[in-house]
């Protein structure tokens, strides 16, 4: 009976559980950390590139599942895939853009992302073929299995590495491009490619590695998110929706406005479940239309 | 002129902005060290001239050759790297780039340039604003910066597009001063210019561009012989 009593009088937070609370923010913070990760990427090369990368979701699910088929083929595990994955899908990526993408610059923007769109379901359409679009498991490494309990919850170990994890990559991301003299080439280039380029800067080289990076930081993600979300064919359609919003709401071509903004609507969507679950899938495109109203240039852009 | 071979000969250069024909067979030469003016009204094609050179204009016909390379067939990246660096006319500093971050950006292409501390010597406010985004500055320092970055680079010849355009007349001044320690120091300069006195201080030579051609050329001595002809042209 006592037990009971001490059970009944745990802590609320606006009238909810503490632990649900923080449960659905934490779930908010690891969507958040995949937003991040992904819209990062699609702004970069957005920055750059001028194209709309449909391909994005597309990617992030072939970094999934060549960590899942590294594992399952050739028995290499979680922590080589982190590095292989994304390497595969850069080089991908690089090939690509030097095919294809590289001789649809000089023509209407349309066709970069009428490309990216097609690539994309390719890709979905070869791994369902074989897969089928039920998710495969992909199981937590065992470095990371079990759990911690902080007292006031209970963190899956795996998760919140994923958030150091992508806190980690996104940082790492914006300092190379904020503060290297390759990023100042990159950010150059995205305000006057043509210039930077008489200057000397090989800048059709700089697009090529650019697409790579992002498509490497997108095979990365995808690695990240197998042991979360099953590695299924379709897990990038799912995300890509959101992650474009994302990338509207921070601001086009923002590197800093992709990465708060990620971490922001994912922790949003999690409030928004705590309070109003029905709204949870929506909230992220309401804040988009309204920002989009009162500034339309997105929360972290420049006005054209 | 003489008897050195031109740094940079252009024949019968043709340039196009799509369909609209903008050079119909410029013909010059700039000599080794030399400082020569591309003078002419606005829509001659001077600008178009200087775009051309370089490649920024890939709709082009005829010869440019440099230094006794063939411009004609290479890249735009890799036109820079023969030793030709172009100052436009809307100087070019990048807003997402500092200061440092600007000057640095062109790369090296030959031994010989000016070194971050010389320039910081020769422009000292440019280095008490080393970490201000670029476009912070004012228009005059801008335009410094936009010269003072290829002067790192180790290029031979430097094209300047109007670089002394709505500026003050101080700021002129020492842009003419610049210019003159340039020269002293072996660099081969054309310029379009339309501020003719300016022009007439630092110039060695000038071109009078008409129609997109090249109708005229002069030394700057034979100036006050030549003055009905530019009246004539460019309504000075």
């Amino acid at each position: 009976m006592k037990c009971w009593v001490y059970d009944g009088a745990m802590t609320m937070i606006f009238g909810i559980p503490v632990q649900a609370f923080l449960g659905q923010l934490l779930v908010g913070l690891i969507n958040g950390s995949f937003y991040a990760m992904l819209s990062l990427g699609l702004a970069v090369i957005f920055g750059l590139l001028r194209v709309i990368n449909f391909a994005h979701g597309a990617l992030y699910m072939l970094g999934a599942f060549i960590g899942y088929l590294l594992l399952t083929r050739f028995g290499i595990g979680y922590w080589p895939a982190l590095i292989l994955s994304p390497l595969i899908v850069g080089g991908f990526g690089i090939v690509v853009e030097r095919l294809a993408l590289s001789r649809l610059y000089d023509i209407d923007p349309l066709y970069g992302l009428l490309f990216t769109f097609g690539l994309a379901l390719v890709l979905e359409g070869v791994f369902r073929y074989y897969y089928g679009v039920s998710g495969s498991p992909y199981s937590v490494p065992p470095l990371l299995s079990g759990g911690t309990n902080l007292g006031f919850m209970f963190l899956p170990n795996y998760r919140g590495w994923v958030v150091v994890a992508s806190m980690i990559v996104c940082f790492g991301t914006w300092a190379l491009i904020e503060k290297t003299r390759l990023g100042s080439y990159l950010r150059a280039a995205t305000e006057n490619p043509r210039l930077v380029q008489a200057f000397g800067v090989n800048v059709p080289l700089l697009l090529t590695l650019t697409y790579g990076l992002g498509a490497a930081l997108a095979g990365l993600a995808g690695v990240l998110a197998a042991p979360i979300y099953q590695v299924s064919p379709l897990m990038g359609s799912d995300l890509i929706i959101v992650v474009f919003a994302v990338v509207v709401v921070g601001g086009m071509g923002s590197i800093l406005g992709a990465i708060v903004t990620g971490y922001m609507l994912g922790l949003a969507e999690g409030l928004t479940k705590v309070f109003y679950p029905e709204a949870s899938n929506l909230v992220v495109f309401v804040i988009m239309a309204i920002v989009l109203l009162v500034r339309p240039a997105g929360l972290f852009g420049r006005d054209a | 002129m003489s008897d050195a071979a031109p740094l940079l000969a252009v024949r019968g250069l043709n340039a196009w902005y799509g369909e609209s024909h903008a050079l119909h067979g410029v013909d010059l030469e700039v000599f080794p060290g030399e400082t020569v003016t591309l003078l002419g009204r606005n829509g001659v094609g001077k600008t178009t001239t200087l775009r051309a050179i370089v490649g920024l204009i890939r709709q082009r016909t005829g010869q440019i050759a440099f230094d006794g390379k063939d411009l004609m067939r290479l890249p735009l990246h890799r036109t820079a790297h023969q030793g030709i660096g172009l100052v436009p006319e809307e100087r070019g500093i990048f807003a997402t780039l500092t200061v440092d971050e600007n000057l640095v950006l062109p790369p090296i292409v030959a031994e010989g340039g000016m070194s971050v501390e010389e320039i910081f010597d020769l422009f000292p406010n440019l280095k008490e604003r080393r970490n201000s985004p670029g476009t912070r500055l004012s228009g005059g320092e801008q335009q410094m910066l936009a010269i003072a970055r290829m002067l790192r680079t180790g290029v031979k010849m430097l094209l300047l597009d109007e670089p002394t355009e709505g500026l003050a007349p101080v700021i002129v001044q020492r842009i003419g001063d610049l210019l003159a320690t340039m020269k002293k120091r072996g660099m081969t300069i054309l310029l379009v210019e339309q501020n003719f006195r300016f022009a007439s201080r630092v110039t060695d030579r000038f071109y009078l561009m008409e129609h997109g051609k090249v109708v005229a050329g002069f030394p700057v001595g034979e100036l006050p012989d030549r003055m009905t002809l530019l009246h004539e042209v460019l309504g000075v």
